[in-house]
């Protein structure tokens, strides 16, 4: 009676919720903490579901005749659990910037991965559950797993359009009740008191109080700090899956947002509005009623150093935000201004709701205004430049903090300079501005980076195309097309003694004119770039104890330069003054590893001690390493592909959360039609030949993968959004339909044969998972994601390899017939 | 029921977790078991040490025997949260409310010995925070002006500097930008509150020979210090200092 009634739409539902779960917390993190805690958010998912395992052993037999009702508690109280572990989690006071002082934080930090986990072990026990219940089907349970799991990524994308993540983390705990009152029905439950039961829970949870769920953000976020300033109060607010937009208005304290003034300067910036994305990355609307005077403090910044060299007609501007480079452009009297924006809430703020305030500088008149990513700005169109401006938009706070460490970003790669390159006019300019740290790293690293682009351009001598500057917290560099005249060297020198900035590099440069202004301990950037021009480029590049080396499109993490072989030392001065020189990021990523690493062998572990106590008789043996290599294997290959096509499709999608979407739900609904397919061999005698086309068929698709997507992606650039998404699907969906029939097809073997090894073999592949999402970024971030992919495909020939075969040969396997009545 | 059993023993778990988790919240150490006195001596040592291994960034190799001295008098313990006063005495930034911490004691040792004082000169603070800076340059006679933007931390910093007798410093609550005209030039001003810039009105106030410090950072690390000297009338010379011991390059270099 029971195979007839498979909860699969309670299943559906439960996943979906699940991974919406999952992708909110990371934008709730990204909110009230810092962004690299979406890494932390991915490990403590699998942590659930490999916990999940576990206890399943244990659970499994004595829960046989009551499925229904443990299958709807641990729904409702994955509901439960959303709601109230978030709560409480964010109450911890946690702060992970005291990671390295105090001990403490550390176990605060595990009370909050337990709280923030619990619904990930709910739902992973009704999933997993349902597949020992109803093993004969498992394909089809696994299946509406991932196809919900699929709808459930995309999903919340577009609910995240809708409504603000506090209103949609109430939503997906209404889906987890909903997902209870579907499986007490399918599995002939009476409906009405559960559908009358998830009506009455759900409206009570809309009259939760709100302040339960509210973000409380961290006091040391920049938006909490300047809220402390009387008289501040935010203004106007903003949500989509691009982040949270605060305004906030302080008529009391001017906010003079001018990062890098000049100490020269003589004026200042005219009364701003602060803009925060996230509750962080502060920059500002300035006020402009069309009167240049008024913003003069433009032009004392070290961004401005190319209008003094030549007068530009045509600038575009790679991520304008709230305007103020726009502003520096108008300042210098630029006839034909482009400003790419990627956030249309940013530009519906300054466009409109301050129109009056920010002087329209986004209407026409001023400039044109496109909605887009840079990187696919670049590509698409053939328009020529004389100013190519990439501008500071990150925050110095996080660039102190070392918070960005993780972020791929595609517009500081050797590439990307070339595309700009293109489209810059003979005698046209690429300005840098970024801040300046020390010892110098970020600055160093893009120096090292244009380098390469003009090296791999074709241009010659790359020293005759650069000019680097800086100022006390800024540096800006300058890359020509042409080559660096003498009048621009002369127009050069007097900008920067008008500024007191000094100079770091240009061609021709005597060391005496270095380090004269702001005096550091030694020439730092000069003597860089000297060395990086020359020929001991790779002994220095080896032996400066960051990472310098060029981020390119498979590698791309400007904001990463922490060198294994430094870490022992700057981990031992962190009390002596060093804690800025760690990455917090980096180290969280450390951490989520070791985290990883230590739970899951406990958790794999202890089961097997279970197991082996275990006085049911086991029909037939499997080699315990054979089964555990297999799904070991899969997790690791699979969660592998996946990450590293999810940053890799960034770059053709050109917008990181169209790739999440996308790419998450393609693998996740093309793997769910691989894993339905597979239903027809599974448990027979062909599913291990099964598993190795499916084996062969991943190899060959990645292979081809590896392969085709750089010109592919090239080629596609300029295509419609519409266009690329389908390219994308076309891409992923083979192979994540193959992708989605091992797991199932080895865990119908064995579950016929030895079913109290099914949740063993759930769980290694959920810990196996929980290892594999980090892995996959620190192989990225020092070997880049091809090797991510060739790693994955390595694990799909072990797990074949490896396929589990009853100890007595597979026939023997499959001559139990009646699996339950052997218990 | 087994699955009722097994709630409960999970609930029981979680619950002893967060009571060992509590306990290790709170002071490792027993208040009493040591003076304040022998705690701030011991810092003070610590600090020496560090300082030594810093020498050649910080071009000296050890600090102003009256600047180590004035550490080891004011009572940071009085700084700091009541729940955090077992904490005062170790080398860390602490939190003191607001979103605001104390910086750590290195920090502001080496802080106070770049701006190279005599007692009876004119110090000037942006962000009063604790108080603890104040307090400090208080212990080493100075004449303080301290600005804070925030009114409570600014109160609570200056009836306790009044408790604690450093009557000497003036405080007021407002905008930092500007200064404080009244009372310029300064010999020293020290800018510890964040900005996006140097302010250049306050390098204005700058007497000459007078030394501004400005720690760069988040608030919990302190990445550089930007220290600004006027030479002359019309010279100023900046330095940007690393506050630790790191080679960027190794040896052959």
């Amino acid at each position: 009676m029971k195979f007839g009634a498979q909860p699969r739409i309670a299943i559906a539902l439960m996943s979906a919720a699940v991974l919406a779960y999952e992708v909110l917390l990371m934008a709730l993190f990204s909110l009230i903490q810092w962004h690299h805690f979406a890494y932390l958010v991915v490990s403590i998912a699998l942590l659930g579901f490999g916990i999940s395992g576990s206890l399943l052993v244990y659970l499994a037999p004595r829960l046989r005749h009551s499925f229904r009702g443990f299958a709807t508690s641990q729904a409702c109280l994955f509901a439960l659990s959303s709601l109230l572990g978030f709560g409480l989690a964010q109450r911890l006071s946690f702060n992970p910037e005291e990671l390295i002082w105090d001990p403490a934080h550390w176990i605060r930090l595990a009370l909050v991965i337990l709280l923030l986990m619990l619904p990930f072990l709910f739902a992973a026990n009704l999933i997993g559950m349902a597949l020992i219940e109803f093993r004969e089907r498992l394909s089809r349970i696994y299946a509406a797993d991932l196809l919900g799991a699929g709808v459930g990524a995309l999903g919340i994308i577009g609910l995240l359009y809708l409504m603000t993540p506090t209103r949609a983390l109430l939503l997906v705990a209404t889906f987890g009740l909903a997902a209870a009152a579907a499986v007490w029905i399918e599995c002939r439950g009476r409906a009405w008191p559960a559908l009358s039961a998830l009506i009455l829970a759900g409206l009570a949870l809309q009259l939760l109080p709100t302040a339960w769920t509210e973000p409380v953000i961290s006091p040391y976020k920049e938006l909490s700090q300047i809220l402390r300033i009387p008289g501040t109060r935010i203004v106007e607010q903003r949500s989509s899956p691009l982040g949270w937009l605060s305004v906030v208005e302080s008529p009391n304290l001017p906010l003079r947002h001018a990062p890098g003034l000049s100490l020269n300067a003589r004026a200042e910036p005219p009364p701003q509005l602060a803009l925060f994305t996230d509750a962080g990355g502060m920059s500002a609307i300035t006020r402009y009623r069309g009167e240049r005077d008024e913003i003069r403090y433009l032009d004392d910044m070290t961004s401005a150093l190319p209008y003094h060299l030549q007068q530009p007609r045509h600038v575009l501007l790679l991520g304008s935000g709230g305007g103020a480079d726009v502003l520096q452009a108008l300042y210098h009297g630029v006839e034909h201004i482009d400003a790419v924006e990627l956030n249309p809430q940013v530009i519906e703020l300054v466009r409109d709701r301050f129109a009056d305030f920010s002087g329209r500088i986004y209407s026409p008149k001023h400039a044109n205004l496109h909605i887009d990513e840079a990187r696919g700005f670049l590509q698409r169109g053939d328009k020529t430049y004389d100013l190519i401006q990439i501008p500071l938009l990150d925050s110095f706070a996080g660039a102190a903090g070392g918070v960005h460490g993780l972020n791929e970003n595609y517009l500081y790669t050797v590439e990307a300079i070339q595309q700009a390159l293109r489209r810059l006019e003979t005698n046209g300019f690429i300005v840098l501005t970024r801040w300046l740290r020390l010892p110098p790293r970020d600055s160093l690293k893009l120096f090292a980076t244009a380098i390469a682009a003009l090296e791999r351009s074709g241009m010659g001598d790359a020293g005759q195309h650069l000019l680097l500057i800086r100022g006390l917290q800024t540096t800006t560099l300058l890359i020509k097309k042409g080559t660096i005249s003498g009048t621009d060297i002369e127009r050069l020198r007097t900008f920067c003694r008008q500024r007191a900035f000094d100079l770091a590099y240009y061609p021709g440069m005597p060391a005496s004119e270095a380090n004269r202004h702001n005096r550091l301990q030694s020439a730092y950037f000069y003597d860089a770039a000297q060395a990086l021009l020359g020929s001991g480029r790779e002994r220095y590049l080896r032996q400066y104890k960051f990472d310098l080396t060029p981020s390119t499109d498979d590698r791309p993490f400007h904001f990463h330069f922490v060198k294994w072989g430094s870490l022992a030392e700057l981990l031992e001065i962190r009390h002596r003054g060093g804690s800025a020189l760690l990455e917090t990021s980096y180290l969280t990523l450390l951490v989520a590893l070791l985290l990883g690493l230590i739970l899951s062998l406990a958790l794999i572990l202890v089961p097997l001690l279970f197991i082996r106590s275990s006085t049911t008789p086991t029909p037939v043996r499997f080699a315990k390493t054979r089964v555990f290599t297999y799904f070991a294997a899969l997790g690791l290959g699979f969660l592998l592909i996946e990450i590293a096509f999810l940053q890799k499709f960034i770059l053709l999608l050109h917008h990181p959360l169209y790739a999440a979407a996308v790419v998450l739900a393609s693998f996740l609904v093309a793997a769910g039609f691989g894993s339905a397919w597979a239903q027809r061999y599974a448990g027979s005698l062909r599913a291990r030949r099964a598993c190795f086309y499916a084996v062969l068929g991943i190899v060959l698709l990645g292979g081809a993968g590896l392969m085709l997507h750089g010109p592919l992606l090239q080629l596609a650039g300029s295509w419609s959004l519409a266009a690329r998404i389908g390219l994308s699907i076309l891409l992923i969906a083979p192979l994540g339909f193959c992708m989605g029939m091992p797991f199932p097809l080895g865990l119908t073997s064995i579950s016929i044969g030895a079913v109290s090894l099914t949740p063993w073999a759930w769980g290694i592949n959920g810990c196996a998972s929980v290892i594999s999402a980090v892995l996959a970024s620190l192989l990225a971030i020092h070997f880049g994601f091809n090797l991510v992919i060739l790693v994955a495909m390595a694990c799909y020939l072990l797990a074949i390899i490896s396929y589990p075969v009853a100890a007595g040969g597979l026939e023997q396997g499959l001559m139990v017939k009646n699996p339950t009545g052997n218990r | 029921m087994s699955i009722i059993r097994l709630y409960r023993s999970f609930i029981v778990a979680v619950i002893e977790a967060s009571l060992i988790a509590a306990s290790l919240c709170l002071p490792l150490e027993a208040a009493d078991a040591e003076t304040y006195q022998a705690r701030r001596d011991r810092m003070v040592q610590l600090i020496e040490g560090d300082v030594r291994d810093t020498s050649a960034y910080l071009k000296r190799s050890a600090l102003d025997e009256r600047v180590l001295a004035a550490m080891a008098s004011v009572p940071r313990h009085e700084f700091v949260p009541a729940e955090l006063a077992d904490q005062a005495y170790r080398n860390r930034p602490l939190p003191i409310g607001y979103g605001q911490t104390i910086s750590q004691p290195y920090i502001v040792a080496i802080m106070t010995d770049l701006m190279e004082l005599e007692p009876g000169q004119k110090v000037l603070e942006i962000g009063t925070g604790s108080g603890y800076q104040a307090a400090v340059l208080g212990e080493l006679d100075m004449r303080v002006w301290s600005i804070e933007i925030i009114e409570a931390l600014g109160k609570r910093a200056g009836s306790l500097l009044q408790r604690l007798d450093y009557g000497a410093i003036e405080l007021r609550i407002g905008d930092g930008y500007y200064g404080w005209p009244e009372a310029a030039p300064f010999d020293a001003i020290i800018v510890t509150a964040a900005a996006s810039h140097i302010p250049p009105p306050l390098v204005r106030q700058l007497a000459i020979g007078g030394r501004m410090i400005i720690p760069v950072g988040s608030r919990f690390s302190t990445q550089e210090l930007i220290l600004i000297h006027r030479i002359n009338q019309d010279e100023i010379v900046t330095r940007q200092v690393l506050p630790v011991r790191f080679v960027p390059l190794t040896g052959d270099h």
